[in-house]
């Protein structure tokens, strides 16, 4: 099967390229890129005519599929959650063609049946790429290693215990050590449990506003100075997941100017939302590490700016109905947030906090390089993820339309400009939305 | 004119105007509990459900009581069926309840913003008894009841309001209405025990008692809680007492016809002193009087009732 994106404007940040191109796939990977293509391949001279599906790109943005290295897909132990299947809907209807799921499943992720079981599913549903992040101890109790060289053979790319810090040092330093013998990183949930024990929000005004038991944001900034420690300690790399706090930020710029193997990423409600959006209990903005301060935000805008955040993913969080229609204090914490983050993104670029480019590029090529995903690029050869972009498509979030079983959602009514419009996994178009009109 | 909102959740959005004109409400009720037959038929055929997820005993009672007096069918349901605890939640509790068709209920939960939820949810008029850390109204509106009965004013009052803010519910919706009606609120606790935004609340900060009572017209000691000694906030409450307790000496630091309140129950020798507690500048009862007939204003313009 041939395809041939037509017209299109290619942003593709892995290769420093914004231009209008014509893009080529041919058995699953990208063939060729250039002007004019329609013409067909030229190969030493020779031209023959286009023979296979022609699509037309233009007014639309084409880039890498997009690379979220941050979900919870819930299966197996949470299908009412969501399952393989349905989470893997939502990334394509939000333009993701690869996603890392956490290990917080029942079971837990510790073990290489169930790494096994989640590719297993992945590929009977053939939608997007997914890649299983196992756990780093056992039950993801903070105790004993998990086997990461078992857990790696089986196909898991990193390990972390997710929302359960490993708040042992020792452990995190081995497990540092350890996954790093068989290539894979650890990602790290910077949280000082004894700072927000018993704690629902960020410390601050809306805490004091609700008397809702608010957690310093030191409990997230302290995890992160000792895992760039550990990480400078032993040169080897770690990741830190959703940085929410103007304090993780200073770390790990200034872990980074000292060439320190740290990366970063953030959520979509990081850098939108603040504690403000607390005030009257919505139990859909309870997230872990919980919403911030404005200057906080802040914070996160500058790092996406100069680079000392890499990567947006979304820790897609998908809950029933049952565990957020509660009290407050009671709700899970997590949005369901596969299908708004490239539209929340989006606001970023309207409101000229971040160029086109580099927005892309902390969605596609720079979180695949912290997992060494073969991801995130549009380069001959790679494999053909790609994503449409319409960035004129207004539209507004409606959960009720969601392919994610998860309806938890803060941006229930949000009219938003920019969408994917097409997703394309392995040269197949895997996802379109209803209404594009197709040549 | 009438009260225009379905729910009386907290102090945080209620203006000046609110408060004065469910005051007067309250007022013109007073009169009602000194009759020898302490009933009138305001509310008969009306329903009301006292919800309290969460223990209370003088909340419960004043609000049952207030019920009752006004004619009204009172059903109380309490004990921990938090959705915490066990396995049905409160929105299904409360979906039940609201099928058996109540006016109104009264809701005491141990979590902030659980009848802002039910509020939402339901048909019937939800107050606020006491929610978590967050707001107690009506506790609040009884309060600024008493000191305006008992000073003619709140504008320019010093009130210094003592002790554990960061769980204080009374705290919390005082300084809401206290400040909105111009008083001098001062909050003097231990520094772990107040935020750090507190500020920002429009209230001076002492991490003191003697500053904050000095010259101050009203001392509203708030209740330790014993149980928040597990988060090792105060060493104990032998140096909380020395520090942070009210008594004959510290008292007359302010003004000499300072009043001294206390919402209840009282922790005799931690935060008061059992002679401060009985004395003259004692107005603690003053505020469970008051109670009764600030929560029949509030059953009463929320199921309908004009003023």
């Amino acid at each position: 099967m041939r395809l041939l994106l037509q017209g299109g404007r290619v942003v593709d940040p892995s290769q420093n390229i914004d231009d209008f191109l014509d893009i080529i796939i041919e058995d699953g990977k990208i063939a060729l890129l250039g002007k004019n293509l329609a013409g067909g391949l030229r190969d030493e001279g020779i031209t023959t005519g286009f023979d296979g599906r022609v699509i037309d790109a233009q007014s639309k943005i084409v880039v890498p599929g997009l690379v979220d290295i941050h979900v919870h897909l819930r299966d197996p132990g949470f299908e009412y959650k969501e399952t393989i299947a349905s989470g893997s809907e939502a990334a394509l209807a939000g333009g993701f063609t690869s996603i890392a799921c956490m290990p917080n499943t029942k079971p837990v992720n510790d073990n290489r049946a169930v790494t096994e079981y989640i590719l297993s599913k992945a590929l009977e549903c053939r939608l997007a790429r997914i890649y299983p992040i196992a756990a780093v101890s056992r039950g993801s109790e903070g105790v004993a290693m998990a086997e990461y060289g078992d857990l790696s053979a089986a196909g898991a790319i990193a390990f972390s215990d997710d929302g359960k810090p490993v708040t042992d040092s020792a452990l995190m330093l081995n497990a540092v050590e350890y996954a790093a013998s068989f290539g894979r990183p650890v990602i790290s949930h910077c949280e000082d449990t004894w700072l927000s024990a018993g704690a629902t929000i960020t410390e601050g005004f809306a805490a004091i506003q609700t008397g809702l038991s608010g957690a310093p944001s030191i409990a997230e900034d302290i995890m992160v100075a000792r895992d760039i420690l550990i990480a400078e300690y032993l040169s080897l790399p770690i990741h830190i997941a959703h940085v929410s706090t103007a304090g993780a930020v200073r770390l790990i710029r200034d872990a980074k100017s000292r060439g320190i193997k740290v990366t970063a990423e953030t959520a979509p409600h990081y850098f939108t939302l603040t504690d403000e959006a607390l005030l009257d209990f919505d139990t859909s903005v309870r997230v872990n590490p919980p919403l911030r301060s404005h200057g906080d935000r802040e914070a996160i805008w500058e790092g996406l700016r100069d680079g000392t955040i890499d990567a947006i993913a979304s820790d897609h969080a998908p809950h029933g109905i049952i565990d957020k229609e509660v009290e407050f204090e009671a709700a899970a914490s997590g949005i369901s947030g596969l299908e708004t983050s490239l539209g929340i993104s989006l606001r970023l670029v309207t409101q000229g906090m971040l160029s086109l480019n580099q927005l892309i590029a902390a969605m596609t090529w720079r979180p695949a390089k912290i997992l060494n995903l073969s991801a995130g690029t549009l380069k001959t050869g790679a494999p053909a993820d790609a994503t449409l972009i319409d960035l004129n498509h207004s539209w507004q979030v409606d959960p009720a339309t969601f392919r994610s079983r998860g309806k938890n959602t803060p941006f229930k009514g949000w009219n938003l400009t920019g969408k994917a419009v097409m997703t394309i996994v392995a040269g197949e178009i895997r996802w379109l939305q209803q209404g594009l009109q197709l040549k | 004119m009438t009260l225009s909102r379905k729910d009386i959740l907290s102090m945080r959005d209620m203006s000046v105007d609110e408060i004065n004109f469910i005051l007067e409400t309250a007022d013109s009720f007073l009169e009602v509990s000194t009759r020898d037959i302490k009933k009138v038929p305001t509310l008969r055929g009306k329903t009301i459900i006292n919800l309290f997820v969460e223990a209370s005993t003088r909340t419960r009672t004043s609000f049952e009581i207030a019920g009752k007096r006004l004619s009204a069918d009172t059903i109380n349901i309490s004990g921990s069926s938090s959705s915490i605890i066990k396995g049905e939640t409160l929105v299904d509790t409360a979906r039940n309840l609201e099928a058996m068709n109540p006016d109104l209920i009264v809701l005491r939960h141990s979590a902030a913003g659980a009848p802002h939820m039910l509020a939402k949810l339901l048909k019937p008029a939800v107050i606020n008894a006491g929610d978590g850390a967050n707001e107690h109204p009506t506790q609040a509106l009884l309060d600024i009841m008493t000191i305006r009965e008992k000073k003619g004013r709140i504008a320019g009052l010093k009130i210094a309001i003592v002790g554990d803010i960061l769980h204080s519910r009374v705290a919390r919706s005082n300084i809401y209405a206290l400040t909105r009606m111009g008083a001098e609120v001062h909050l003097a606790g231990p520094a772990t025990m107040m935020p750090r935004d507190m500020g920002k609340m429009g209230v001076t900060v002492h991490y003191r008692l003697e500053p904050a009572i000095q010259a101050a017209d009203i001392i509203m000691m708030l209740r330790i809680q014993l149980e928040r000694q597990e988060r090792k906030l105060i060493p104990s409450l032998r140096e909380y007492a020395a520090f942070f307790g009210l008594n004959a000496k510290n008292i007359k630091l302010a003004k000499e016809d300072v009043l001294v309140m206390h919402p209840g129950p009282t922790n005799r020798g931690v935060e008061i002193a059992p002679d401060i507690a009985d004395g003259p500048q004692s107005i603690i009862l003053d505020q469970v009087t008051n109670g009764v007939a600030l929560r029949m204003a509030l059953l009463y313009l929320l199921t309908g009732g004009t003023a």
